[in-house]
């Protein structure tokens, strides 16, 4: 089975100081710590682990920056065969779509069977790429999928729904998969594995070698311009408890008698 | 009259409640721009939808199907892009949920309409669309202005928008013949599967403590087992404590768990991810514990302590153990 797998090069954020910068539009990323997308890791994770048990070969491919080729490299020490970073003066300021726009140029060339994404990033969180990528080469998708199985050319996944609920579909393939956190368990790297990574090739393709044009990708190319970020508003005014770890939890204490809660 | 469409969500013979939040905020939209609210649902058998939908539109569009009984993203496009292009609607609006996020993508695309999904707010500022997005984990908002366009598709956050039950507007009812004329091809819906009902009922429990991320390692479970025991509550947590595997799935709080709103919600180590915030901010009481002064979880919280929640847990279970014992 040959696999894609679209993956993206983001801060890590969910515990780190977040400050918006001087132009309002962007955040500050200098000591923010870049890492494959969560949701990504185990879409690279799921395609591995179906190459071993299906055989074929794993493509990992990004659109970004030079600085993406750590994350490559993690994925080829990982499992991946191949990587493949699209990058491009032009591509900068791409939304959701213009991102879609760039992967297919490039996955169209490509033979595969199967492609997978994150359900989303967490930077953006557009939840936006993979289902346009699908629709732009012409393959079923399904979203949010938690259980993969296939049987001739048929692929039978398992969607998560609220509530826990699940819904089972089936999908002719070649067919796109978004991948949700929990589906499996993705591997460490092994030291060997990260030392052949070093000598593998990390293919690069720009604007020209995609055949795209300058206004489809980029901001022109793209459905959403950010206007500002700003700080979200509060639901409800929190009280912080001050003092030392004793204090804090002498008042939290108190506050639970008070209200009868112990 | 142009419209405004909101598409209906329903699962398993129930509108889904993300549909009356969309009509309320559907309704102001079409009132500012001088447009109808119209509702659309997709379905087999779907005339008590199409009656309840109509106390909420002006117009309400039926398109019956039995292939339209369960959700599949092939069937829904189909005849949504063939309705959206005939009736050029200014704004299609649907849920940022298990349902818009298969549909919206590949639908916007389809019709070359620009689409914002998971947006927490929308305005039309003349003749363009601005809309308001959460980004990095809920961390940091963003307005963005959206391509103009004769028509666009939004999803919107579900719980974002209070349902408002006003006077029933006693909307049309118009059934349309479903267009889907040949077999659906490449994607068929096969059944739903329902979670396996857990040991316990964490909707039913007066105190919570909510666990996630910031207990970093599945050693330090105990230690937080041992603080709900003396608590007298249940342990729950957020989504990367199931996706580790350290509690099952009938421990998760949020979107794709259980909904709670117990006497006592003490979040441990929860950033705020607003699937989580969602299924507990009603909560009567919220004590969040969290190193991050930023994280979303203070914003819903009563309480909040900014600190490492090693060095808080320990002594809040030796006090809260304390307070207990002198009680009884």
């Amino acid at each position: 089975m040959e696999i894609i797998v679209c993956i993206k090069h983001v801060p890590e954020t969910a515990e780190a100081d977040i400050t918006i910068d001087e132009s309002g539009k962007r955040i500050e990323v200098e000591d923010l710590v870049f890492d494959i997308n969560e949701w990504d890791d185990y879409a690279l994770e799921e395609a591995v682990q179906l190459k071993e048990k299906l055989g074929g070969s794993v493509t990992a491919m990004t659109v970004g920056s030079e600085e993406g080729d750590s994350t490559l490299r993690k994925c080829l020490a990982r499992g991946a065969d191949r990587a493949i970073r699209l990058t491009d003066k032009a591509f900068e300021g791409s939304d959701g779509y213009a991102t879609a726009k760039i992967l297919h140029r490039a996955i169209k060339e490509l033979p595969y069977d199967l492609i997978l994404t994150g359900a989303q990033a967490g930077d953006d969180g557009y939840a936006q790429v993979g289902v346009t990528l699908a629709e732009l080469l012409g393959v079923p998708h399904a979203t949010m999928v938690k259980k993969v199985e296939f049987s001739g050319d048929q692929a039978r996944v398992n969607r998560e729904l609220e509530g826990g609920l699940e819904a089972v579909i089936e999908m002719k393939l070649p067919a796109l998969i978004t991948i949700q956190t929990g589906i499996n368990e993705p591997r460490y790297v092994s030291i060997m594995g990260i030392r052949k990574a070093k000598s593998k090739e990390i293919k690069v393709l720009g604007l020209k070698e995609l055949g795209l044009k300058e206004d489809e990708v980029g901001k022109a190319g793209s459905w959403m311009t950010v206007e500002r970020m700003f700080v979200p508003p509060v639901e409800k005014e929190v009280e912080i408890l001050e003092g030392t770890s004793d204090e804090v939890t002498t008042k939290i204490t108190d506050i639970l008698r008070a209200k009868g809660l112990i | 009259m142009t419209e405004l469409f909101v598409l209906a969500e329903h699962r398993q013979g129930e509108i889904r409640d993300v549909t009356f939040e969309l009509l309320t905020k559907g309704k102001e939209l079409a009132k500012k721009t001088s447009t109808d609210l119209t509702a659309i649902v997709l379905g087999h058998n779907a005339g008590n939808h199409a009656k309840r939908l109509a106390d909420h539109a002006k117009r309400v569009l039926v398109i019956e199907d039995p292939r339209l009984e369960n959700f599949n993203s092939e069937a829904y496009q189909m005849v949504l892009s063939q309705l959206i292009s005939q009736r050029k609607p200014s704004l299609t609006l649907m849920g940022h949920t298990a349902f818009g996020v298969d549909l919206a993508p590949s639908l916007a695309t389809e019709l070359n309409l620009p689409l914002a999904t998971d947006c927490v707010d929308l305005d039309f500022e003349g003749e363009t669309l601005t809309v308001i997005r959460q980004v990095y984990g809920g961390k940091v908002n963003v307005k963005a202005r959206v391509r103009k366009s004769e028509g666009y598709i939004v999803t919107i956050r579900p719980a974002t928008f209070e349902t408002e039950e006003g006077t029933p507007l006693g909307g049309k009812i118009v059934t349309i013949e479903s267009p889907l004329s040949e077999d659906i091809e490449y994607k068929r819906f096969i059944e739903y599967v329902q979670p396996p009902a857990g040991e316990v009922d964490i909707t039913a429990a007066d105190s919570l403590i909510g666990i996630g991320r910031g207990i970093k390692d599945a050693d330090n479970m105990p230690m937080m087992e041992e603080l709900a025991a003396t608590l007298g509550g249940v342990l729950v947590c957020s989504r990367p404590i199931v996706d580790k595997e350290w509690l099952p799935a009938d421990r998760q709080v949020g979107t794709s768990g259980k909904t709670v709103k117990p006497k006592l919600y003490i979040a441990v180590g929860i950033s705020g991810a607003f699937q989580h915030l969602t299924g507990m901010k009603n909560s009567d009481l919220i004590i969040a514990i969290n190193k991050d002064p930023k994280a979303p979880i203070f914003r819903v919280a009563d309480y909040g302590v900014v600190e490492d929640l090693f060095k808080i847990v320990p002594s809040l279970k030796s006090k809260i153990s304390e307070a207990r014992e002198a009680h009884t």
